[in-house]
């Protein structure tokens, strides 16, 4: 494998696909949304909640590569149990590493693993796999009334 | 037996295979029925026309007006010659896509103004009780254009079904009966590589009085078809997947059906007469070609089929075949490794889809691109040919004249490749 292609599939996200962590559907979500990926058919739908303390929780159920559902797999691991402002920063954080075409310097500490998605912007056609849950989380917390502006704050 | 081809020099004919990729790895094509690659005559025929003729056609008294119209039309003449057709049988359209909603418009456009009182040609007038008939292995652009038809019109959609092996459902061709008003089959599948019997449908359908059209997207440009053997009414294809440019599609029509058909896109150049309050059309051909069309895409067609026909159409199907055995039979043995189409090589051509257990084909496809391996990963659109086969994608090779087994051993590598890196192996 050339170096490029050892970056794109980095461990990390070989691991989130292998074993991906908090995946299954949200009981008594109140927001989902089921986003596709019509040029490959990769498929995720999104279920997500807020808590009365203010702590987001979310669910999720797809099929796709191995970027979509590592991507998946690190979102989850990301958002669930955590507050409006930290999933506001991650999904911001997510959505601009993406659009970095590579050349970012992830922060670890907003993104956790999501940093292993560097080299995934460096292909263009892999980028709307990345972000297939994140689209989906987006309009899964706009279904549920859920706004990150207000989480600024 | 045709004579073989010489792939090595057949190959210095398209610059663009003596490229590298992906950190100077050499260039493997295997994406011919998506697009296929130009030879440098097609390039070199088009810029000269820029060059030397360039000029609007059908249009304007000057020199290069009638030469831009001399080359427009030799190239109708030498595309007609290459699929044993009329000239004046020949439609230029923007792509096959476009050729197939043309066909299915004449049916939409004839029921509207049937409703309001002109004289329309019965066949093209459908409605609630009619039936429209097309197979579970059609390509988008050989479905959506019926559903929207059957949505405007209250007309059935039915379909032909595919059988584990992808063939055809005979038992389903009896869904061709008397209610029937259109049979739209494709003639290759693009994603199963499957070769259909149209002419048997094309013959049902004719039997019961309905047209009959046939998406030849992936023949054509692969063994020699004679659009009026096929027995349909309307035969359409691409000129990008027979070398030629991007931009320009054919519809061949028998003559009389293109005379009853009513017109699609409307404007310049397809008309016969214009008042305020209405017109009347040109013959067909440009009755069905609104607009100035694609002439230089037209003239680099034309280089493509003579480049075609003189590597000759019989040693291209046999090349083909050979190199779709040797596919077939390379894929087969690779552990984990499933084809989705016919296995066997008979009646099938050179597109062979396949799943790898355990791996996505956008996987698959990264890490074939990764050692310069280009193939086609995703649904293929013919999505409802995935479902039928439970799986969300498939990866796919295809080949051209230019392409031999050391291109089909760098797949196959790359496969193994794939599932020793993915840890599937």
């Amino acid at each position: 494998m050339s170096s490029n292609v050892e970056s794109l599939y980095q461990e990390i996200i070989l691991d989130h696909y292998k074993h991906p962590r908090g995946s299954g559907a949200l009981a008594g979500a109140s927001g989902e949304s089921h986003q596709v990926n019509p040029t490959c058919g990769d498929e995720v739908t999104v279920g997500v909640d807020l808590d009365e303390s203010g702590h987001v929780h979310v669910g999720y159920e797809g099929q796709g590569c191995s970027i979509s559902q590592a991507s998946a797999s690190v979102m989850s691991e990301l958002v669930e149990g955590a507050t409006l402002a930290d999933m506001a920063k991650a999904e911001r954080a997510f959505v601009e590493l993406m659009h970095s075409k590579g050349n970012a310097e992830p922060d670890e500490e907003v993104l956790g693993d999501g940093v292993a998605f560097v080299g995934v912007a460096k292909y263009p056609a892999r980028i709307k796999c990345a972000l297939l849950p994140w689209m989906a989380l987006q309009d899964a917390r706009l279904k549920a009334g859920i706004e990150i502006d207000k989480a600024e704050g | 037996m045709a004579a073989r081809l010489d792939v090595p020099r057949i190959r210095k004919d398209f610059p663009i295979l003596a490229r590298t990729v992906r950190d100077d790895r050499p260039l493997v094509y295997l994406d011919s029925a998506a697009t296929s690659q130009k030879p440098t005559a097609v390039l070199d025929a088009e810029r000269a026309f820029y060059e030397t003729s360039n000029a609007a056609v059908h249009r304007g008294a000057h020199q290069l007006a009638e030469e831009a119209t001399d080359a427009y039309e030799d190239a109708r003449s030498a595309i007609a010659g290459f699929v044993g057709a009329r000239s004046e049988d020949i439609v230029f359209t923007k792509n096959a896509t476009e050729g197939l909603n043309l066909a299915a418009y004449a049916f939409s456009n004839g029921t509207d103004k049937s409703r309001q009182g002109h004289s329309i040609d019965p066949r093209f007038v459908v409605g609630p009780g009619d039936s429209i008939v097309v197979t579970e292995m059609e390509h988008h652009a050989n479905l959506i254009p019926w559903q929207e038809l059957c949505a405007k019109t209250g007309a059935e959609l039915r379909w032909i079904g595919v059988d584990d092996d992808g063939r055809l459902r005979r038992e389903d061709f009896g869904l061709i009966d008397a209610t029937t008003k259109a049979v739209s089959v494709v003639h290759q599948s693009n994603i199963l590589g499957t070769l259909n019997p149209v002419e048997e449908i094309m013959a049902q359908a004719r039997s019961v009085g309905a047209v009959g059209i046939v998406d030849a997207c992936q023949s054509i440009p692969h063994m020699s078809v004679d659009v009026v053997d096929l027995g349909a009414d309307l035969v359409a294809w691409s000129g990008h997947k027979m070398l030629g440019p991007t931009g320009i599609g054919l519809l061949w029509g028998r003559t009389e059906i293109l005379e009853a058909m009513p017109p699609f896109l409307t404007g310049g150049s397809m008309i016969e007469t214009v008042f305020m309050e209405s017109s009347t059309f040109a013959p067909p051909p440009q009755k069905f070609e609104a607009g100035v069309p694609m002439v230089a895409q037209a003239v680099g067609l034309g280089a493509a089929v003579r480049y075609l026909e003189d590597v000759g159409m019989a040693s291209i199907a046999d090349h083909e075949h050979e190199l779709t055995g040797y596919a077939l039979a390379q894929l087969s043995q690779l552990p984990g490794v499933r084809i989705i189409g016919p296995t066997d090589n008979v009646d099938r051509g050179s597109a062979i889809s396949f799943v790898v257990d355990g791996l996505h084909p956008h996987d698959v496809g990264q890490v074939l691109d990764d050692r310069g391996v280009a193939v086609r990963v995703g649904h293929h659109c013919a999505w409802p040919t995935c479902r039928r086969f439970a799986v969300p994608a498939t990866t796919r090779l295809s080949t051209y004249l230019y392409n031999d087994t050391t291109d089909i051993d760098a797949a196959v590598e790359g496969i193994v490749a794939a599932q020793e890196f993915f840890g599937v192996a």
